[in-house]
């Protein structure tokens, strides 16, 4: 969701004069919508700019983006870091919904809408 | 070539399935509405790297948020210099299985940025970065919060920006 908010973002400053370079990792969800510059860092969401801890990384990245606002003559321009993860379980990991978990998601899910109506019903204001 | 490898589906992850799926497993039948738009503004670069002011916008906010009353979140503006050590950012969505963020240069590029502009590849970074509130509201963010951040903008004379979510 962090993608779609930051593209609308830069496509509102754009249009107002200011050129924009998003640097992130949902690529989809940022194409879909239609940005000017996207450096594209195929890492699970968190460290769009580098591993933690590792400046050389961010460094790189950064200075991509840094060319791309130079080179850049057309919006929907796409590039994406050399960097890899390295163990890739993530892809699978992240909100996993197979047949392994199934009946354990739609037991949360109904947990959690019974919580949320309770919540309603004692007045509590539901959360963003 | 060997890089070279076959492929039945994309390699990167599509968020808008993953979700899709995941929720309608979680029994939320109705899909989020992703935004879509054909046309893409585009604004040249209007003067040399080295003479612009460069500004940052993340979607984390101040550690003072953390643990306080749930309450909407405002467009903010911060201080580069100093840079903040840590940036609360537990209510957002990232993988929080894979990897953390108590680095925020991982996910705001302040470090490196101060570093362009001490060897002059940029002309400076803006007196305060900047961070927007994640919404599933796409119109709330176009109406309310991208225009606050493009006015946060222009207040501090920012020539280009770089936009890093989580």
């Amino acid at each position: 969701m962090c993608h779609q908010t930051v593209s609308l973002t830069a496509r509102h400053l754009e249009a107002a004069g200011i050129p924009t370079v998003v640097i992130g990792s949902a690529r989809d969800i940022v194409e879909e919508c239609g940005v000017p510059r996207f450096v594209f860092q195929d890492f699970p969401l968190g460290n769009p700019i580098g591993k933690p801890w590792d400046h050389a990384m961010q460094r790189a990245t950064t200075g991509m983006a840094l060319d791309l606002l130079e080179r850049a003559f057309a919006p929907r321009t796409t590039v994406q870091t050399p960097f890899r993860w390295g163990d890739d379980a993530w892809r699978e990991n992240f909100m996993r919904a197979d047949d392994s978990n199934r009946a354990e998601l739609a037991r949360a899910g109904e947990e959690r809408r019974r919580a949320q109506a309770e919540a309603t019903t004692r007045g509590i204001k539901r959360g963003g | 070539m060997r890089d070279r490898q076959h492929i039945a589906h994309p390699t990167y992850l599509r968020y808008i399935d993953k979700l899709r799926e995941y929720y309608a497993a979680s029994g939320y039948p109705m899909p989020y509405k992703w935004v879509h738009f054909t046309d893409v503004p585009f604004t040249p670069l209007p003067k040399p790297l080295s003479e612009c002011r460069v500004g940052l916008v993340t979607t984390a906010f101040p550690m003072s948020v953390a643990g306080a009353e749930r309450s909407p979140k405002e467009p903010y503006a911060m201080p580069t210099d100093p840079a903040p050590d840590r940036l609360y950012t537990q209510d957002l969505f990232w993988d929080k299985d894979a990897t953390h963020t108590d680095d925020v240069n991982s996910f705001v590029p302040l470090a490196a940025m101060s570093e362009f502009v001490a060897e002059g590849r940029v002309g400076s970074l803006a007196p305060r970065f900047y961070g927007v509130p994640t919404d599933y509201s796409a119109r709330r963010t176009e109406q309310r919060d991208a225009p606050a951040i493009t006015e946060l903008a222009l207040e501090d004379a920012v020539d280009v920006m770089l936009l890093t979510p989580l």
